[in-house]
């Protein structure tokens, strides 16, 4: 079984920590959750993962096997593939070519790309766009475009990136049933996710991190109890994060830091203005998420992207 | 001693006045993000206004260096930037290069008419006046020029630091939405700093022209400015101070080169090469930009057409070939299997700029080592059209490896600077194997058949021509294909499935490099001669220009390409009138980047009715083929039929 190990990573961006010596680790068979507000760390630490992002300091093992230093397509190679939060599909090709991109990229693994590139689409459920190009399709469906396209290198370690946004209630669901049997086939699957109803359901071992440090690791339980991430994670008398699924990646209105050094606008200060977030009650410090058959949650986000 | 001074002199002033040049170009570049190509070009317009002012009309030099610096050139930079650099400031690197190509080689023809060749002299200023240090004389003219660099350093150093327009043009180009949303106007800002940067270029336009009294020069005077490129990047094109120090530098090199360097036969061209070598010096220096993530957005391409309607084209060109045989005159016929040897050329850029986006400016110079290998083979062989492809690839490697961090502008620029080496340091020069003058070829004996006359030479570079098009449009439809595109529309993700994208950008380069070495061979057979001047750099421009007009994404976008360059240089005549239908066709690139073919398929392919989103088959179509201009039909489109979009795991 695979096995990723985050070994003290700490990341700067000029005078601005985005991860300090972060630890954390993924298992084979498992889905592990990558969880915090916005500002935390967690894209940055992907990037670290995967080799977009050189850490300023400490190191990253895969299979116990040093990978700090190698370049990004031979990580891949060794097995990790990711998803992006803010979309990176392949915008001039269709659907069906940014799977196959990906199952030709390992031909050795994929005796037959064009069989897998159409097991893919039909798993996904990606049937209807196969021939519509990445860049005209909704934004939920562009994010499972690329968790297609990650699957067809045959990863033994899946990281995803804020994979339900976009997706209705009815598809977040069977999102869920997705990463699980995903886990079950041996694969590690690491997901950073909004999305505290699916979170919970889903992990079986979730890292929180806040301002780029590690405050907590533990099953969804123990993580739930934790005090130290009431704290941090809610804000002691701030709302919960309000978090529904259509939202643009730039509309999560939880902001405990100030800018998000992941995010390639994080010079700019927020002209946006923020949404009056619902008050919950305090007895559960983080609900799952009431994601009724409201008149937003079934919509795809289509807007802002194009 | 005295020597050292006199070269160190020269050195100065001529640094001073790229100085000049260099800094307008880093406004503009600094405010707009927009790389002026024509700024040399601008440059040499100003110069001629400055003739026609001061020594046909009549008017005094000083009142005519005010009207041109202070009236003529920001004007024309002003509404340059509103007509033309406005329309495609959101579009990529490609088109605004291509549209400022389209400007540089508009100014050019425009100044051939309306300045036709012959004397334009103009005197230095202060003649008669100057200094002597010691042994050195210092011309007025020279002492003017240091004179005004030093003030125009000065002055835009602290109107960019300290006055508040200076502070919020710094600020339009980091997020002109933000800088609008606080009340800046950042329209405005970009008009001001095209008007500054025009009148820059003026200035040292007149300066350089007056330093070196001799005859105006349309396209020497254009080039001498693209020496200005080097000594803006070594400021990285935003910091006035490093650029200033970066002329110097170069004026420097450049004078001692000429008093010092050893003047055996391997060093022609040397000194000329020099800027092109700073250059991409400046340019390997440059650090590793990141991988750039979080957009998604495609770049429109044309339909990949069936392999039957390819065959059916082909046959189609052929035919027209055997009938333009048996109509044309032969002068005419010459002219076919001109423009199809250019088509082939053409076609060269397809994979590397319609497909992976990467913009060359030295496709003539790997034209010309085909047709280079086989003047020097002096063979009727096969082989010695395939051993100059084979050369090119390897040109191609050499352009493409040490630029393999360099994404873009930067890019683009280094293969001005490889062009501008091979031109002067090998074409020119026949101890390193150029042609020194032209050289007489053979034309091709093939299958036991030797094509001596145009008509079947003109079949032969039609049938090269399209087994060459097929091969571009299956590689498109395949795997390789794919993985080009790939690579333009997101380089990050394209890493995290295990390409590694310094290999497909090697492959691609030398690929096409190998396509332009072999039309260049079949050209260098059709001509019976060939020599330098039909390889500079200069001709890349408008290379690229036509065939991103005529639609780079697409074969016959590239045979259309072909055509168009034959005419230009067929009847040059026509040059000023196709020069200004093709800067009105780029201009209109931001909302077609396909080109003219592309807008002419897009027509075929969506109906007027799918245009206005009416009917599903036409959504699903647009959807398909979706073009630029298309684009808010095939979204509303698709968010229609997304609604109920499902997972099914």
């Amino acid at each position: 079984m695979t096995r990723l190990d985050v070994k003290e990573v700490t990341v700067r961006f000029g005078g601005v920590t985005a991860v300090d010596q972060a630890t954390i680790s993924a298992e084979g068979g498992q889905v592990t959750a990558l969880i915090g507000p916005n500002g935390a760390g967690k894209t940055t630490l992907f990037n670290v993962v995967t080799g977009l992002q050189k850490p300023t300091g400490g190191r990253v093992f895969l299979d116990g096997k040093d990978i700090t230093h190698t370049p990004t397509h031979r990580r891949a190679r060794h097995g990790i593939a990711r998803t992006f939060q803010r979309l990176e599909a392949f915008g001039s090709l269709t659907v069906e070519e940014n799977i196959r991109v990906a199952a030709d990229a390992v031909r050795a693994k994929n005796a037959k790309p064009a069989q897998v590139t159409r097991g893919l689409i039909k798993r996904i459920g990606l049937e209807r766009y196969a021939d519509a190009r990445a860049d005209a399709v909704p934004t939920g469906v562009a994010r499972l475009v690329e968790l297609a396209r990650a699957l067809a290198i045959d990863p033994e370690l899946l990281l995803l990136d804020e994979p339900s946004s976009g997706l209705s209630e009815a598809e977040t669901e069977s999102f869920g049933e997705l990463l699980r049997d995903l886990a079950s086939q041996g694969r590690a699957v690491l997901i950073v996710e909004h999305d505290m109803g699916l979170i919970m359901r889903v992990s079986d071992v979730i890292h929180v991190l806040d301002r780029g440090r590690l405050i907590a690791s533990g099953t969804p339980a123990e993580v739930q109890a934790d005090p130290l991430v009431r704290k941090a994670y809610l804000g002691e008398e701030d709302e919960p994060e309000d978090d529904e699924g259509p939202e643009d990646d730039d509309g999560h209105t939880l902001v405990l830091s100030a800018a998000d050094p992941d995010d390639d606008t994080a010079a700019v200060p927020p002209t946006r203005p923020t949404r009056p977030t619902q008050p919950t009650p305090p007895a559960s410090p983080i609900p799952p998420l009431p994601k009724g058959p409201g008149p937003q949650s079934g919509e795809p986000a289509s807007g802002g992207w194009f | 001693m005295n020597v050292f001074l006199t070269y160190t002199v020269l050195g100065l002033v001529i640094g001073a006045s790229y100085a000049i040049a260099a800094s307008g170009l880093v406004l503009t570049y600094a405010t707009t993000r927009i790389f002026n190509v024509a700024h040399g070009a601008t440059a040499m317009v100003m110069a001629f206004v400055y003739w026609e002012l001061a020594y046909n009309q009549g008017l005094s030099n000083w009142l005519s260096v005010l009207i041109v610096v202070f009236g003529v050139a920001p004007l024309f930079g002003a509404l340059l930037e509103r007509w033309v650099i406005r329309r495609v400031a959101d579009s990529g690197v490609g088109v605004t290069l291509v549209v400022t190509c389209a400007v540089l080689v508009g100014l050019i023809g425009a100044a051939e008419k309306i300045w036709p060749p012959g004397v334009h002299q103009v005197q230095q200023f202060f003649a008669g006046h100057g200094l002597t240090v010691g042994m050195v004389r210092i011309t007025g003219n020279d002492l003017l020029t240091v004179a005004l660099a030093v003030v125009v350093g000065a002055v835009l150093w602290a109107f960019l630091k300290f006055t508040r327009l200076g502070v919020a043009m710094r600020a339009a180009v980091d997020d002109k939405e933000l800088l609008a949303l606080h009340g800046g106007r950042p329209h405005l800002m970009s008009s001001i700093a095209w008007a500054m940067g025009s009148a820059l270029a003026a200035l040292a336009g007149i300066l350089l022209v007056s330093s070196q009294p001799s005859e105006l020069n349309y396209i020497s005077l254009t080039l001498l400015v693209v020496n200005s490129y080097a000594a803006a990047m070594a400021g990285r094109l935003t910091s006035l101070p490093r650029t200033f120090i970066g002329a110097l530098v170069l004026g420097l090199l450049n004078a001692y080169a000429s008093g010092y360097l050893w003047t055996g036969p391997g060093w022609t061209g040397f000194r000329e090469a020099i800027p092109a070598i700073f250059l991409l010096l400046m340019l390997l220096l440059m650090p590793q930009a990141r991988l750039r993530v979080g957009r998604l957005a495609g770049v429109a391409g044309v339909r990949t057409p069936e392999m039957r309607r390819v065959g059916l084209a082909s046959a189609l060109l052929l035919l027209a070939v055997v009938l333009g045989n048996s109509v044309f005159s032969e002068v005419n016929v010459n002219r076919m299997a001109l423009g199809l040897c250019f088509a082939i050329l053409a076609l060269s850029l397809v994979p590397l700029t319609g497909f992976s986006g990467y913009v060359s400016l030295a496709q003539f110079s790997f034209f010309g080592v085909g047709a280079l290998t086989v003047a020097k083979m002096h063979s009727s062989a096969p082989t010695a059209v395939l051993a100059g492809a084979l050369l090119a690839a390897v040109a191609g490697i050499l352009v493409a490896l040490p630029s393999l961090r360099l994404q873009g502008l930067y890019l683009a620029l280094s293969t001005i600077a490889f062009a501008q080496i091979m031109d002067t340091m090998v074409f020119q020069n026949p101890s390193l194997g150029g042609f020194g003058g032209s050289l007489t070829t053979k034309r091709l004996d093939m299958f036991g058949y030797r094509f001596t006359s145009d008509k079947a030479y003109a079949i032969l570079a039609a049938a090269v021509f399209c087994v060459l098009g097929a091969g571009v449009i299956l590689l498109r439809k395949g795997r390789y294909g794919r993985v080009l595109i790939a690579l333009r529309d997101s380089p990050a993700a394209c890493a995290t499935l295990g390409l590694n994208p310094r290999l497909a950008r090697v492959a691609v380069f030398a690929g096409s490099a190998a396509v332009a070495g072999l039309g260049g061979g079949l050209y260098a057979g059709l001509q019976n001669q060939v020599g330098s001047t039909n390889f500079q750099f200069f001709n890349s421009l408008p290379l690229l220009l036509i065939v991103v007009c005529a639609g780079v994404t697409s074969v016959s976008g590239a045979l259309l390409g072909g055509i168009l360059l034959m005419a230009l240089n067929s009847y040059p005549s026509t040059q000023a009138y196709l020069f200004l239908i093709l800067a009105v066709a780029a201009v209109g690139l931001g909302k077609q980047p396909n080109g003219i073919t592309g807008w002419l398929f897009s027509l075929r392919d969506n109906p007027l009715g799918a245009r206005l989103g009416l009917g599903s088959a036409g959504i699903a179509r647009g959807i398909a083929t979706r073009s630029v201009a298309d684009k808010s039909s095939a979204i509303d489109g698709s968010v229609s039929v997304g609604e109920n979009a499902e997972v099914e795991a």
